[in-house]
């Protein structure tokens, strides 16, 4: 493994990250209310009495969202709390109507965790999850719609959202980033939240500090609100450099809050330690504790997914695919569901050959999502069977794939249309070997005096002549005949 | 005919309408009258006789075709604590003047269910924060009750309006909310019977809240036997409310049997308190004995954290408060100073909107949850709350009821204590641990101090058995034979 160490002017310093991730429960209705949480709504359209915080209103907990948290906490490997409390996180803001967020402070739905993260030279590492919990997503103040006033808009005001918060576990922006990504790939494969970050579905806070090699913690700086993996990773190596080049020139970090400003690519304070909010948490006393049946808990562990570990080691154990392929299939959930239908009842091997290759390829090319693309999981599938029957071959398969990216057809059909069937017929295959032969009288003898590399020429100049379509076996295998005289 | 709704009960009323001797719209014309009269009192916020006539007229549809609501045709009135639909609902603040909510909290939905006739919303102290309804921004009330001297008194609080308008006589019942004592205490102060179910019997769905592990709604009437019809009509589970308790609500009018012998009632040694007024002590006494001889078995019993329980109260009830009082920002309804940014609004809109008794206590429960503070006080007082709900476990384990004063003294002068916020806060001593251990208890008219004033006993139940507190409270009002009325100085 590489070393994770920046290099400062007097000596190698390590940095230690850890993330508080939000991420938004999918959910229909909001954590303590029925209403609606789609996104892009027409401001204060999806607003309840409850969310407005309306006097006498009450919280009522939502069932799916206490669901999907237990489901994403078991998805993590985590510790259910049977019992859980919800308290209020008292602080004054336009978009926070009652005064305070309904959070979870002391006793959170779910407790120590971990998952794994797998880096780019191809090994991986545990972070440790520290706790989640359930809390209310807060309105949205909008300061550009007029010049001296503010407006608020409350859709947002009570979603829920679950707060994921690690250990200080990652040593690199690197692995940082690798964190945020898999813990995105296994919210969606649960369905706990659809990680969509450009709609804010998700959001990290992310806290690095450095020291040296083996000394004690550092003083730690939080960034806050930063929405893509990208900017993850720019914000830990920006802000761990600032604290790097701050120490060796004789200065402190502070402890504080900072922002990442993505046009410029650096992190701006925030407010000090000393501008921190007393947020005065204490039990909500209009909620019970939130209290979980074994028997609950239970039907969500049965209900629960494969998750990308354990697909990728099905692949790599069962279906005897790479690590590295395997790796690639899953780490999105779509592109895993995907070539599990092309592998069905086929070559494991060779689906993913296609997949991670010329489907990806063209994919990207594209731009487009995988649900949009037009060759879809069974169209890719035909292709494949093409090819395991003898009627194409893989050369040929790729020019038919080709087609197929442009017009969406089946595979049969564009074989049909083409006339691309592989020939298989001996006597087809012998008269086109003859020819060449006799074309190449000098190249036959080289080869019959030792020269067995002439082989792959004899192949190459028989194919061009029957434009692609001979089977490679049948030509192989008469070709090997004939140069040897019989 | 001309109804003399000063005379009447909720029980006698029901009665009369059923049997024809009125209609509702004749009783509810009789008390929109006394109402109009008793506006010396100033009890009420905001009167709705057109609302009023129109239930009425509706209840009188509904007793003709003999569908009538166990509260059918029955006027009353609504502490303005409760939110009710297209009528301005202002928790006596000024912050909230002139909103109008446009839901119904889930009491009053269920009264009105029910048939009764809404007179309209009486004072109230500011955000029930108060013990004698000389905080509301809409001016002190002033308790029907007169000592010889002609003194204006207080009608206690915070329900002192709702207390104010059932004593003055014209409604036949009002709903109230008890924090701390704010049903109990003013029933007392004004000669008239007030239950605080057990926390979770009646809805906080559409109740502004003050202290929400505290607040209780519950009804006050001229007798034990309305409240107990009166109750059941508030009493439910409610999906909006996830403190409130799915249990079946019993016919408490058919547990007043008159009957309580055998039934063992405790007398707490700890309420026995310094200071207290002999006629209380008298009182107190004379009620073991009318207990005694109706074939009670009297136990003495000790509630060792007694003492603890009001330092505790001023702790959780403001700590609460201040996180519940939050949402009155000026940002989405209700009073907006303009400032020059946001905090400057804040602060303009709340430091104008509350009065001095609601941002004393939004400071003190401020203070109480500050970080490093919040161990010693909040976390303290809510192990003292623990202990007081164990000392009550004990005593049910040897008595049935608990038999105490409701207050330690008879209502006192307007403007006597309000200087003085510890005296002030020294009335719900015998009240608040009542609250703090979640139990129903209710105040009965027992009799007259000295100075020819009310002053009422408390009994206290276990959890979800008011029906006991209807059963003892219906022999001591029986053997008390309170029948005394104010004289009505207002109307002349």
């Amino acid at each position: 493994m590489t070393s994770n160490l920046m290099r400062g002017e007097t000596g190698e310093w390590e940095v230690v990250i850890g993330m508080e991730v939000h991420a938004q429960v999918t959910s229909r209705s909001k954590l303590f209310s029925g209403a609606a949480t789609d996104f892009g709504a027409e401001p204060n359209s999806q607003v309840s009495l409850v969310d407005a915080a309306f006097p006498g209103m009450l919280p009522v907990i939502n069932r799916e969202c206490v669901r999907q948290a237990v489901k994403t906490g078991l998805g993590l490997k985590a510790q259910i709390n049977r019992r859980s409390v919800f308290d209020r996180k008292n602080y004054f803001y336009a978009d926070l109507p009652a005064g305070y967020q309904i959070s979870q402070y002391l006793q959170p739905i779910v407790g120590h965790g971990k998952l794994t993260i797998d880096l780019p030279d191809g090994s991986s590492r545990e972070i440790g999850i520290t706790r989640l919990h359930l809390e209310q997503d807060a309105g949205k103040s909008l300061h550009d719609q007029h010049p001296s006033a503010t407006f608020v808009d409350l859709n947002r005001a009570g979603v829920a959202l679950m707060e994921i918060v690690s250990e200080p576990d990652m040593r690199s922006a690197e692995e940082a980033a690798a964190y945020l990504s898999k813990l995105r790939t296994i919210l969606r494969y649960l369905g706990t939240c659809d990680g969509n970050m450009e709609e804010g579905s998700m959001r990290a806070d992310v806290n690095v500090s450095v020291r040296r090699p083996g000394e004690k913690l550092g003083t730690r700086c939080e960034i806050k609100n930063v929405n893509s993996v990208r900017f993850v990773r720019q914000a830990i190596e920006y802000e761990a450099r600032r604290q790097i080049d701050l120490i060796e020139g004789g200065g402190k970090v502070e402890q504080e809050t900072r922002l990442f400003d993505t046009g410029r690519g650096v992190t701006r304070s925030m407010r000090s330690k000393e501008e921190a909010h007393d947020y005065r948490y204490f039990p909500d006393p209009d909620l019970l504790p939130l209290e979980l049946s074994e028997n609950f808990i239970e039907e969500i562990r049965r209900e629960l997914p494969e998750l990308p570990d354990e697909k990728k080691s099905r692949l790599v154990n069962e279906l005897g695919l790479s690590a590295y392929d395997a790796g690639v299939l899953v780490a999105d959930k779509e592109s895993a569901d995907f070539y599990e239908v092309v592998a069905r009842g086929r070559d494991a091997k060779l689906a993913a050959n296609w997949v991670t290759g010329d489907f990806f390829g063209a994919l990207n090319r594209s731009g487009k999502g995988i649900a949009e693309f037009p060759v879809t999981a069974a169209k890719l599938g035909g292709l494949l069977d093409l090819i395991a029957n003898g009627t194409v071959s893989n050369r040929l398969a790729k020019d038919i794939f080709e087609i197929m990216v442009e017009t969406g057809k089946e595979a049969a059909a564009v074989v049909e249309e083409k006339g691309l069937k592989q020939v298989t017929d001996t006597g087809a295959i012998s008269a086109a070997i003859d020819q060449v032969l006799a074309a190449n009288a000098d190249k036959v003898n080289e080869y019959r005096s030792g020269k067995d590399k002439l082989f792959g020429f004899f192949v190459g100049q028989v194919m061009r002549a029957m434009g692609g379509k001979a089977n490679p076996a049948a030509l192989n295998e008469l070709l090997k005949k004939m140069l040897a005289g019989n | 005919m001309k109804v003399e709704i000063e005379k009447l009960t909720i029980a006698s009323a029901r009665a009369g309408l059923r049997a024809r001797e009125f209609s509702a719209t004749e009783l509810t014309e009789a008390a929109i009258a006394v109402m109009e009269a008793a506006r010396p009192l100033n009890a009420m916020i905001t009167e709705t006789p057109e609302r009023a006539r129109a239930m009425a007229a509706e209840s009188d549809r509904r007793l003709t075709r003999g569908e009538a609501g166990p509260l059918e045709g029955i006027p009353i009135a609504i502490k303005d604590l409760f939110c009710t639909d297209g009528v301005q609902t202002t928790a006596g603040s000024r912050i909230l003047k002139g909103f109008i909510p446009p839901y119904e909290s889930t009491v009053s939905a269920n009264l009105w269910r029910a048939g009764a006739v809404m007179l309209g919303k009486a004072n109230l102290d500011e955000f029930a924060m108060g013990s004698s309804n000389e905080t509301s921004h809409f001016g002190r009330v002033e308790n029907p009750w007169r000592r010889a001297d002609g003194k204006p008194l207080v009608p206690g609080g915070s329900s002192g309006g709702s207390a104010a308008a059932v004593a003055a006589g014209f409604c036949l019942g009002a709903t109230g909310t008890d924090t701390g004592g704010s049903i109990r205490q003013p029933a007392s102060f004004t000669g008239i019977v007030g239950i605080k179910p057990t926390y979770g019997r009646c809805s906080r769905w559409g109740i502004v809240a003050f202290a929400s592990s505290l607040d209780q709604a519950g009804p006050m009437t001229r007798t034990v036997r309305d409240a107990a019809i009166m109750l059941g009509a508030m009493a439910s589970v409610d999906e909006k409310d996830s403190t409130s308790v799915d249990r079946p609500v019993p016919d408490y009018e058919a547990a007043m049997t008159g009957d309580v012998r055998g039934l063992r009632i405790g007398i707490p040694k700890e309420y026995r308190v310094d200071g207290m007024p002999a006629e209380i002590e008298a009182l107190w006494r004379q009620g073991i004995d009318w207990l005694r001889s109706a074939g009670a078995e009297i136990v003495d019993v000790s509630l060792p954290h007694t003492g603890y329980a009001l330092p505790a109260y001023y702790i959780v009830a403001p700590a609460e408060a201040s996180s519940n009082l939050a949402r009155y920002d000026g940002v989405r309804f209700g009073l907006r100073v303009p400032g020059n940014s946001l905090p400057d609004m804040y602060a303009k809109t709340r430091g104008e909107g509350f009065g001095a008794e609601v941002r004393r206590r939004i400071l003190i429960g401020t203070y109480v949850l500050s970080a490093g503070y919040y161990d010693a006080y909040y976390v303290k007082a809510q192990q003292v709350r623990t202990l007081i709900l164990r000392d009550f476990e004990r005593a049910w384990e040897r008595v049935d009821a608990i038999l105490t004063p409701t207050a330690p003294s008879a209502a006192f002068g307007i403007g006597e204590k309000s200087d003085d916020p510890i005296s002030m806060y020294l009335n719900d001593v015998f009240t608040v641990p009542v609250n703090l251990a979640g139990l129903p208890g209710i105040s009965v008219p027992a009799g007259l101090s000295r100075e020819g004033l009310p002053l009422g006993l408390q009994l206290i139940g276990r959890a979800f058995d008011e029906e006991t507190l209807f059963r003892v409270g219906g022999v001591l009002e029986e053997a008390a034979g309170f029948s005394a009325r104010p004289q009505t100085w207002w109307k002349g």
